[in-house]
Parts: structure tokens; C-alpha cells; sequence
């Protein structure tokens, strides 16, 4: 404990926990959704996407990164939700397809071009997001805040339609919702969460933030509104604990948070198994 | 001046023309079935009428007083509502949020619509529960509750009674001629012609051979005669 309040004395300790809260917090916001509308795999192709991104910002040496990433990926995300409904190529294919491909055009960019002296330690924390966290500037927070926050309002505003959109979509066209402009919305907005969160666990570990909080929450409860909130708690309060416990024991910051969500989905999946009496 | 006047209507994907040729009116207060073959392009045409597709050729008129988004809908089920989770009352009140407009919402007129409309399909008992919990003719009332929350006037409903058993579909029948009986006027794709002969006053066949008329024209028709006996023969053959 001593050596917890210690560590929080430190800008970069305390700044760490304020973005990891936050992305934890949007990012399950929407993994409902995507969950719901069979995009699980989304979260993963687009952050192979936002580290080819990455590369091709690392090669032209661009000091702004996000000029390069933030762009590309909306772009992608916009692109991969609307194959979903491409006859010629399915969606997941589609996802798997651009995933693959951008991790070895990424990897590959940063091979040839390589302008650092430690190349795999520079792919291992992108990949893995080892550090980063916790080399923050107050800048990049403060980035981070505005976005969340944006996201946080949206999502609230919206509520109603993106209930309605990922329940039926049909049915909300038919009744006068445009629903192709709310999946562009959401698109647009896990683009954006996905870029915030390569700092926090890296490009490989994403999905994990974006999909275990929904699915934790979904084997316990069993409407809609509760889904979402207990997914958020779930989320905050295993980033939390999962930041606190990588500082205190120094292991990686992001995949000690995914293990924590791990941990919280079994304990999620045996609390319903034992509420439904083994239902499924 | 009919609900939805179409002429010379042809429905297919991309350039390639399933079904041409489609003439038919619906007026307030009917109740259309819509019958045909698998493929005949029946889906199709419920999707037409909803302008989530737009026709290859011909048109459709929607006239008095129906506006375009006051068409209640009871979609086939999709894979993802199978195991959504969300409560009835959610659901049944997603069904207003063509009255929403801009506002983001419900309020307390919309709510209220919601608890009208599920107690009038007998489901208000259940608000709470899990829409994945629920027996299949149960689903579909929650269904039918949010399609009558966007509507006071016509419902489309895309085989309502597919995967239920022979007295939930009777239930299912007999609560759907309640609706058209209290004025709501009701497109119904079926498979079932026997009901469609029992309940629906209009029948509109797609396929090969396009009929559109009232049952009694129908039973008399070529195609309604053929249909009609071809689907007994099935039948007996079957059982």
C-alpha cells in the first residue's frame, strides 16, 4: 500500500490510470454493440491497421503520428463495417483479410526502412504497448480526456438509436432511422478508440479491452441498459486494478489488464452459469 | 385513394429481375397475403414496400395519409436477435423511435404507447424479462408490440407464424385478425395458403404466374385452383 501511494505521487503513475480508466470506459461502451452485431473482430483488424499506419508514419518520420493513424484507421473502420453486408466478400473474411495484411505491410515497412537501432523491441511494444503508457505527456492526456469525453456523450446521446440499430436494423430503416449513418457514427467512433487504446495494452491486445467487459456483462444480466453499465464498471474497474498491479508487481501493463478481464469474465461466466441453473 | 397503389412494379438485386409485372392496391382495412414459391421474390417485395430497397422498375404510391415511416414491420428473426440482451420493454419501445424525430429520448407519450401496446399483446407481465428467455410465440409478440408502437395503420409482417407450433400459430392467426378487425390494415407474407384463405381478404401471388385479387377471385382463378390443390396434395403426400 506504502508503495502504491508512493508510486501515485509520481505525474506519470497517476497519468497512466487517468487514460487507462478512460479508454476502458469507451471502449466497452461500444464493445456491446460490436458484440452484438457479430464485429468482435473488428477492434483486432483495425489496430493491425492503426500499426501499419504506425510504420508508414515511422518511415516518412512524421514527429505527429496521429496525422497518419487516425485517418487511415477511421477509413478502414468505415470500409470494414460496410463489407459486412457485401455479398462477394463476408465480413469477417474481410476483417481478417485487412488485419493480416496491414500486421505484415506494417512489420515490413519498419523492416526495410528501419531507422532505429532495436527494431523488435520497437514492434514488441508496439504490438504490446509494453512502455508507452507510461510515457505519457500531459499533451497526450489531455488528448485523451477531450476524446473520451466526446465519445462518452455521444454514445449517452445516442443511446436510443444505437439500441435500435443493433437490435434491427431493418426494422429502424423501415421506421425512418437512418441507420447507415448511425453504423458510420460507430465506425467512426471504435476508429478512434482503437488509436487511444494502442498506448494503453498495444495493437494486439485491443480486442481484448473491447469485447471481454460486454461479453462479462452479458452472461449476467439480461436487458440492454444493464448490459452496458455493468460492462463499463466491469471494464474501469478492471483497468484500475489491472494498471495498480502491473506498477506493483512490474510486469506489462497491457497484458496484465487483459488478464485481469480474463479473470473477471470466468468469474462473470460462473455467476451466470450458476443464476440460469446451466441454462446454456 | 388506396395505402399503397403499385404499378407495373418489378423487384430483383442489382439489374437481375426476379418478379415484373406487379399491379396491386391496398386499401385501408385489408388484409393482404402474400403468397408464392420459395425465391418467388416475396421477401423482396415486403422490403420494397418498406423503401429499404428501391424497385427495378415500376412504382409505388403511398397515399391517404400514410406517410412512409408509419408502416409497422415484424421482421424475420436474424441470428443476432437470438441471443440479444434486452429486455421486452426496451424492445417494444425501440418501436417509437420513428416518432422521435431529432430528439434523442423517449418520453413519457412514447412510454406510455410502449405499456399500451404490450398489454394489448398480453405481454406486459413479461416487461422485464429477457427477450432471449422467451418462447418463440412470445418473441414474436414482443414483435408485433414494438410494430403497432411506429403504427396505428398498417403492419407488414414477414411469415409471423414460421418455427411455432399449431396452437401458438392459431394464436398467433387469431391475435392478427384482432388487429385488422380494430382497422389496421395488414400485408402478410405466408406460406400457409390455408390460412391465408381463412383469414386474409386480398391475396397477391408471385411467381411464374402474378395474381391479384380478392380470395374469392383467387379460389376461382387458375392459379389460386392449382396453388391451392398443389399445396393439399403436399400435404396429404407428407402426412
Amino acid at each position: 500500500m506504502d508503495k502504491l501511494i508512493l508510486y501515485l505521487q509520481y505525474p506519470f503513475v497517476r497519468y497512466a490510470l487517468i487514460v487507462g480508466v478512460l479508454i476502458a470506459l469507451c471502449s466497452s461502451l461500444l464493445g456491446v454493440t460490436l458484440v452484438l452485431k457479430r464485429f468482435s473482430f473488428i477492434g483486432d483488424g483495425l489496430s493491425h491497421v492503426a500499426f501499419g499506419a504506425m510504420a508508414i508514419a515511422a518511415v516518412l518520420q512524421l514527429t505527429n503520428e496521429m496525422v497518419i493513424i487516425l485517418p487511415v484507421t477511421v477509413i478502414s473502420a468505415v470500409l470494414l463495417l460496410r463489407t459486412g453486408k457485401n455479398a462477394r466478400i463476408q465480413g469477417d473474411a474481410a476483417i481478417a483479410m485487412v488485419s493480416v495484411g496491414a500486421l505484415a505491410f506494417g512489420y515490413l515497412l519498419m523492416n526495410v526502412f528501419s531507422t532505429s537501432p532495436n527494431l523488435s523491441g520497437d514492434v514488441c511494444s508496439t504490438l504490446f504497448g509494453s512502455t508507452s503508457i507510461l510515457t505519457l505527456t500531459q499533451t497526450e492526456v489531455w488528448v485523451c480526456v477531450v476524446l473520451s469525453v466526446a465519445v462518452v456523450l455521444i454514445f449517452l446521446f445516442f443511446y436510443n438509436r444505437i439500441f435500435a440499430v443493433t437490435f434491427d436494423e431493418d426494422f429502424s430503416r423501415a421506421a425512418g432511422t437512418r441507420a447507415d449513418a448511425y453504423n458510420l457514427m460507430i465506425a467512426v467512433v471504435i476508429a478512434v478508440i482503437i488509436v487511444l487504446a494502442m498506448n494503453l495494452v498495444g495493437s494486439l491486445l485491443i480486442s481484448a479491452l473491447v469485447i471481454f467487459p460486454a461479453l462479462s456483462a452479458m452472461r449476467v444480466f439480461n436487458s440492454f441498459r444493464s448490459v452496458t453499465v455493468c460492462s463499463a464498471i466491469l471494464s474501469v474497474v478492471s483497468a484500475f486494478f489491472g494498471i495498480v498491479l502491473s506498477i506493483l508487481a512490474g510486469t506489462p501493463v497491457g497484458s496484465t489488464i487483459v488478464a485481469v478481464d480474463v479473470a473477471v469474465f470466468l468469474v462473470c461466466y460462473a455467476v451466470g452459469a450458476a443464476k440460469g441453473g446451466f441454462r446454456k | 385513394m388506396a395505402f399503397i397503389t403499385a404499378t407495373d412494379l418489378s423487384l430483383g438485386y442489382d439489374s437481375q429481375v426476379i418478379v415484373s409485372g406487379l399491379n396491386f392496391t391496398v386499401n385501408r382495412g385489408d388484409y393482404l397475403c402474400i403468397v408464392g414459391e420459395n425465391g418467388s421474390g416475396k421477401t423482396t417485395l415486403m422490403k420494397t414496400l418498406l423503401h429499404l430497397k428501391e424497385p427495378v422498375g415500376g412504382q409505388i404510391v403511398t397515399g391517404d395519409g400514410l406517410k412512409k415511416n408509419e408502416i409497422g414491420y415484424l421482421p424475420q428473426q436474424t441470428l443476432v436477435q437470438r441471443d440479444f440482451p434486452a429486455s421486452v420493454k426496451e424492445i417494444v419501445l425501440s418501436g417509437c423511435q420513428g416518432r422521435c424525430g431529432m430528439r434523442p429520448f423517449y418520453n413519457r407519450e412514447e412510454k406510455s404507447l410502449a405499456r399500451e401496446n404490450m398489454e394489448r399483446m398480453g405481454i406486459l407481465a413479461l416487461a422485464d424479462r429477457c427477450y432471449r428467455d422467451l418462447s418463440g410465440g412470445q418473441q414474436q409478440r414482443v414483435l408485433l408490440a414494438r410494430a403497432l408502437c411506429a403504427t396505428r395503420k398498417i403492419l407488414l409482417l414477414d411469415e409471423p407464424v414460421a418455427g411455432l407450433d399449431p396452437v401458438v400459430t392459431a394464436q398467433m392467426y387469431d391475435l392478427i385478425k384482432d388487429l385488422n378487425r380494430d382497422g389496421i390494415t395488414i400485408i402478410m407474407i405466408s406460406h400457409d395458403i390455408e390460412a391465408a384463405m381463412k383469414y386474409a381478404s386480398h391475396i397477391l401471388h408471385i411467381g411464374d404466374r402474378v395474381f391479384f385479387g380478392t380470395i374469392d377471385e383467387y379460389r376461382k382463378s387458375e392459379t389460386g385452383h392449382f396453388f391451392i390443390e398443389g399445396q393439399k396434395d403436399g400435404v396429404e403426400s407428407n402426412g
